[in-house]
């Protein structure tokens, strides 16, 4: 796409286009100074706030990238980590063709959704019983084949 | 069949337990659902306890004088899996797009439907319903009006997808040669919910169904009938570009310095102050874009009569006496200058490359 004749586009001029950006630097700002006060949470939706092209990207990078990086595999990929600002996550959920469907800040001091689910468990016990027991039982049958035999 | 009875008992939760679908990625998706329904996102929590319980209802979705691109918008929709899921949630009962049953047998399905869920359905319209002449448009020789009368006097609530459902769209645009109405024009004791849109954006169709089931009521609407949440603020009042509209910056072509430079795109017709949609935010294909993003003007497609607004690149408060002359005129003259208008659009685009010239609003309006 670097044909000389083609027209040349600038639509993302410096990050002060929609003056959303540094707003929502200091709402994060002060999100993590209530999660220290307080130990609330607060989850910011980057998609309910209207953003020039480039924008998002420069809130994305100004955060940088911290110590936790977790790769989720529910119902399409999500990625999730911990900016260089501790207590601050971004979470992006894609679906399964890769486009984000939803991608929001999060101040908490760790995600809901990395946290094992009740439900999952109570599943996820009941699977595990099931499979020892089948492994028992044909471990049975094998022993009692053998002796027949 | 009995197989999808059994499965209208269960809850939407166990429906997806029963396929498999973890508490973690049902968690993902109240959260991609709170975003699409432009709800906080502290509300996930509530939207999962609601969806958890939540039935699938019943819908009946009728397409009248349309083009179909609604439900392609719908189907096309990005968020696959989500949407797929939305669409697990309810139990379509009747689409003659979609349903793989046609004439008698669909239109018992229909009928089926209508009769187990009276007064709990939802019915889905997209299109116009034309008035002048029933044959204009029948569904298994049954004209629009009767269907609609017949359709909706069991459903709990209407759902006009598309601004010819909701506002009678291109079909009503001039000279309405159909006689075509929107659904509220015809129907009074309902409540009727407009979603309307050329197409709509598809997280908007599905985010009113969403709504109705997660709260099993009809969202907030406005003077016109259409959801706050979607259509609550202008174009202009969240687009990007508004900044440069502030400054007085505008684009006068399609392709001078400030076209390029990103600036306000009021001056090449943009209808963003005056039409009321998600576009801004929500954007399209995915998020992605919106056609302001893409450098055109807004068109308006979510208000009434905006096929009739006097020109797609006429700013809103300039005259458009030059418009309705060339209308007059090749009316009263006819296909022949319908064919010579056409012809010379072409000589001028040929000599327009030839000369490298600029293209003007002008030129796009002939
Ligand atoms: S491009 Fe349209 S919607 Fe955006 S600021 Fe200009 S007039 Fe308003
Ligand atoms: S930008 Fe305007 S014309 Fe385009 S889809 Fe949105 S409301 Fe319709």
């Amino acid at each position: 796409m670097s044909d000389a004749s083609l027209p040349q586009f600038n639509i993302q001029i410096g990050n002060d286009l929609t003056w959303n950006v540094q707003p929502i630097l200091h709402e994060i700002r002060h999100a993590l100074r209530k999660l220290l006060e307080t130990g609330e949470s607060s989850i910011i939706d980057l998609r309910s706030i209207p953003l020039a092209p480039g924008e998002e990207e420069t809130i994305i990078d100004t955060l940088g990238c911290g110590e936790v990086h977790a790769k989720l595999n529910a119902l399409g990929p999500s990625e999730i980590y911990e900016t260089r600002f501790t207590g601050v996550w971004l979470i992006t959920h894609f679906n399964e063709e890769s486009s984000i469907i939803g991608r929001f800040i999060e101040i908490t001091r760790f995600p809901d959704i990395l946290k094992s689910q009740h439900e999952d468990m109570t599943i996820a016990l009941d699977q595990l019983e099931q499979e020892l027991e089948h492994a028992s039982l044909s471990d049975q049958n094998e022993t009692e084949a053998e002796t027949n035999t | 069949m009995t197989n999808d009875l059994s499965r209208k008992d269960k809850t939407l939760g166990e429906t997806l337990r029963s396929q498999g679908i973890s508490r973690r990625s049902f968690l993902k998706f109240c959260a991609a659902t709170a975003s699409m329904m432009a709800l906080p996102p502290s509300m996930i929590p509530t939207i999962a306890n609601a969806l958890e319980k939540a039935r699938r209802p019943s819908v009946i979705w009728l397409s009248f004088q349309e083009c179909t691109g609604c439900t392609e918008s719908l189907t096309r929709a990005h968020t696959a899996t989500v949407e797929s899921l939305i669409f697990d949630s309810i139990s379509l009962d009747y689409h003659h797009t979609l349903q793989a049953a046609a004439g008698h047998a669909a239109e018992a399905a229909r009928e089926a439907a209508m009769e187990e869920n009276n007064g709990k359905y939802l019915l889905v319209v997209d299109g116009s319903i034309p008035l002048d002449n029933p044959g204009y448009s029948t569904i298994a020789g049954i004209s629009n009006y009767d269907m609609l009368m017949d359709t909706a006097r069991g459903a709990a609530a209407i759902i006009s997808v598309g601004t010819c459902a909701a506002f009678g769209g291109i079909p009503h645009a001039k000279p309405n040669p159909t006689g075509a109405v929107s659904v509220s024009d015809i129907i009074k004791d309902k409540p009727i919910i407009n979603v309307p849109g050329c197409p709509p954006i598809p997280v908007v169709i599905t985010g009113v169904l969403t709504h109705f089931l997660t709260f099993g009521t009809i969202p907030e609407l406005d003077n016109l009938g259409r959801p706050k949440t979607f259509y609550g603020q202008s174009i202009h009042d969240r687009c990007y570009r508004r900044p440069f509209y502030d400054k007085g910056l505008f684009a006068e072509t399609f392709d001078d310095e400030g076209a390029r430079l990103g600036w306000c795109l009021y001056k090449l017709g943009c209808k963003g102050p005056t039409s009321y949609n998600a576009c801004a935010t929500t954007k399209w294909n995915g998020g992605v874009s919106f056609p302001i993003e893409a450098g055109h003007p807004c068109l308006g497609c979510s208000e009434p009569d905006f096929w009739d607004g006097g020109g797609f690149y006429k700013a809103i408060s300039m005259p458009t006496e030059n418009i309705t002359k060339t209308t007059i005129y090749a009316a009263a003259a006819g296909v022949a200058v319908g064919v010579a208008v056409g012809a010379t659009g072409r000589m001028k685009k040929a000599s327009a490359s030839k000369a490298h010239q600029k293209v003007t609003i002008d030129d796009l309006e002939k």
